[in-house]
């Protein structure tokens, strides 16, 4: 009897439900259709960091609404849009209500979204998804990866070049393959100029926790590092205002921040002043990727099932177009080992392994 | 008597009223349509058969997570540490599941029960440190929670995976997951756990209501003193209390893990379902089928929350404000209590 009642009361609200889901479907597709100006709509699921992080989710989302805009598309349903995913368990969520609102391009940012988009690309063939940052093999999904270990490389000669206390400082989001290719890289950039300085690396364990990125940075300037590179996202955030907050005590504390993913310049300005403490960026140009892949998709060239690598030679990775607070050594320095990349000559290491035999070469 | 379990039953409607019209006032203020936002937040969580999967999906560890902190309260006990031990049982659950290759009957409830044992172990602890050094659980469950999190990144990194950031998916004959609720919902990541919190919940009432241990278990949590002066041994039944508490818990996780994902990933913060959980619970009036509703309430606040961004551009922390907001007229309960029975009063 009592299940009875259960399944009773369980059909009655999928009913309900479904009476519901009819009337809204209707309006939704009348609002899709109305938004189709030029048939062709694209959007993309940010992981937890949101648009406004600063970095990663934020270029995308720049790129994709350049995409927009010079496509005269409207933000919303039939145009270009984002979502925001609050937690891991959003992800596929998210992802299929994209799907449900016939968007013709879906976009994950993010190495975390790999599962959903891998789920999600099977039980939707018909649907085309893009990744960025994972490589997923499935036919209607494009992946785009950077070569970030290259670009941490270059920061890792500005740093190398610039510490005064041989001291740098690495702030990781999470510990997964991805940022260990930032490690690795900018490791084997500073130990390439300067082998006496020594890298403390620290992982927050989050991506959007700007609280924990402060206290680490607050513990490594007080050890006497003075220049930190954070690959940490929204986590970064608070790494930059640690060392603002050291620099209105003391302005002539001389400490650095290098930023990731975008030009942060901006996000390092000092109140008050005309001076920044970041002393430049590794930017990885989602936005670019992001740009290309949604024309790339407009024109009917979609690359399902390919994975296309943005490197320095393709001008996917690289320093920060803002140079105020380096020298023209350093930019040199910097230009030289950019070329001696591109040709091959230097082979940047991704993974921790790679390092070790590239810090063996380096010391003979 | 009547009239007083009709009051029990009016005050958390008023209180989700008063929330959603609180929140109302609030997109007003923002410069947000609430008409729009509101039915973006129905068709979210209701709209149709994908949205309906995914809103019990989401219920379903709210359902036990709610169980959890309401069955220790009844004893008496404030367990915040479910959300620790939903981490160790989806921990141990997922163990379980990718470790051992076994058939379907065998193997997913042994992955279940892995999971409650996981969860209450995590929770003798502060049982027995309340029991015997008069600890208070709120300091303890607290901290085993941070334990929890940090425990279980580890051995996903060490002995799951190889450095990695995820364990493998665990065999399909430990998975909840079926191709039949898949097919019926398009997809969605519903999975029969939903079954296990409804069994969970009439446990719960049985458990309480129905047998002298539970008798026992709700005479501690009513006055201490009285219960042992009577001859019952308090210090067991506080144990007893917080090790099915956190029992429930770990099968809260188990949803997770052998359902929702499939898999564990090393975690930045928190799930946030056991601290919901404590809403739930709270919401429900710490009734086994009370929580049921406010499951389904949050459950469905929170999967429909997704779709307000993109139908009425209405941030979702705006969402997290309306949960806010009825969990805090749920709380001052005494307030609308007072307002109930004046007007009951002027009806007289």
């Amino acid at each position: 009897m009592k299940k009875k009642r259960l399944g009773l009361s369980l059909s009655l609200l999928l009913t309900a439900g479904m009476l519901l889901g009819g009337c809204g479907q209707a309006k939704e597709d009348k609002a899709a259709e109305e938004g189709k100006g030029n048939g062709f709509s694209v959007a993309m699921v940010t992981d937890v960091g949101g648009i406004d992080d600063k970095s990663f989710n934020q270029s995308a989302w720049e790129g994709l609404q350049k995409f927009g805009e010079e496509n005269g598309l409207k933000k919303g349903k039939g145009g270009y849009d984002y979502l925001q995913s609050q937690s891991d368990a959003d992800y596929a969520t998210n992802l299929n209500k994209l799907v449900r609102s016939k968007f013709d391009l879906i976009f994950g940012i993010g190495f975390l979204m790999t599962d959903a988009i891998t789920e999600i690309a099977d039980q939707k063939p018909n649907n085309k998804f893009a990744i960025v940052d994972s490589v997923v093999e499935k036919p209607n999904v494009a992946s785009i990866i950077f070569k970030e270990h290259e670009g941490s490389f270059l920061v890792g000669v500005v740093a190398g070049l610039t510490t005064k206390t041989n001291k740098v400082g690495f702030v990781g989001g999470m510990e997964i393959p991805l940022i260990e290719k930032f490690e690795s890289g900018f490791l084997a950039g500073v130990k390439a100029v300067n082998p006496n300085a020594t890298v403390e690396v620290q992982y927050a364990g989050a991506f959007d926790k700007a609280d924990k990125g402060k206290a680490i940075a607050s513990s490594m300037y007080a050890s006497g590092i003075d220049v930190i590179y954070h690959a940490a996202g929204a986590t970064g955030n608070g790494v930059f205002s640690e060392a603002i907050d050291l620099k209105k005590q003391d302005p002539n504390k001389e400490i650095w921040v290098i930023g990731v993913d975008r030009d942060q310049y901006e996000e390092g300005k000092i109140p008050g002043t005309d001076k920044s403490v970041t002393l430049t960026s590794m930017v990885k140009r989602v936005d670019v990727a992001v740009y290309d892949l949604a024309t790339k998709t407009k024109n009917g060239n979609f690359p399902g099932g390919q994975a296309v690598e943005y490197g320095l030679k393709e001008d996917g990775v690289g320093i920060a177009p803002s140079t105020d607070n380096l020298s023209q050594d350093v930019l040199k320095a910097v230009e030289e080992w950019k070329q001696k990349i591109i040709n091959g000559e230097v082979k940047v290491p991704k993974t921790r392994e790679e390092y070790k035999e590239f810090e063996a070469t380096l010391k003979k | 008597m009547n009239s007083n379990r009709l009051t029990n039953i009016m005050i958390p409607i008023f209180a989700v009223l008063l929330g959603i019209l609180a929140g109302a006032i609030v997109m007003i203020v923002s410069g947000y349509d609430p008409i729009a936002g509101y039915s973006a937040l129905l068709y979210g969580a209701f709209g149709d058969r994908y949205y309906i999967g995914e809103t019990i999906r989401q219920v379903t560890p709210y359902i036990l997570a709610g169980l959890a902190v309401a069955f220790a309260f009844r004893t008496g006990l404030f367990n915040i540490g479910v959300e620790g031990q939903l981490i160790v049982g989806w921990l141990a659950a997922v163990w379980v599941g990718v470790s051992f290759e076994l058939p379907k009957f065998i193997h997913l409830p042994l992955a279940i029960l892995a999971a409650a044992i996981a969860g209450a172990l995590w929770a003798f602890i502060p049982g027995i440190l309340k029991a015997r050094f008069k600890v208070h659980e709120v300091i303890v469950t607290i901290m085993m929670n941070y334990i929890a999190l940090h425990v279980s990144n580890a051995i996903i990194r060490s002995v799951l995976s190889d450095q990695g950031f995820k364990s493998e998916k665990i065999h399909a004959s430990a998975s909840l997951r079926s191709e039949f609720l898949q097919s019926i919902t398009d997809y969605s990541t519903l999975h029969y756990g939903i079954i296990i919190s409804l069994i969970g919940a009439v446990v719960m009432w049985f458990l309480l209501e129905k047998t002298t241990k539970g008798y026992e278990l709700r005479a501690v949590g009513f006055n201490q003193h009285a219960s042992h002066y009577a001859g019952m041994n308090v210090n067991r039944n506080i144990v007893l209390a917080m090790v099915i508490s956190g029992a429930f818990a770990g099968v809260a996780g188990a949803m997770e893990g052998l359902g929702t994902f499939e898999n564990i990933s090393v975690k930045a913060g928190f799930t946030g379902v056991g601290f919901d959980g404590i809403a739930v619970a709270l919401l429900g009036g710490n009734n086994a089928f009370g929580i049921i509703f406010a499951a389904i309430l949050f459950g469905a606040l929170k999967v429909g929350a997704l779709e307000m961004p993109s139908s009425a551009d209405v941030p979702t922390e705006l969402v997290d404000i309306v949960i806010a907001l009825i969990i805090f007229f749920v709380a001052s309960s005494y307030l609308i209590r007072l307002v109930l029975n004046r007007f009951k009063k002027e009806g007289k």
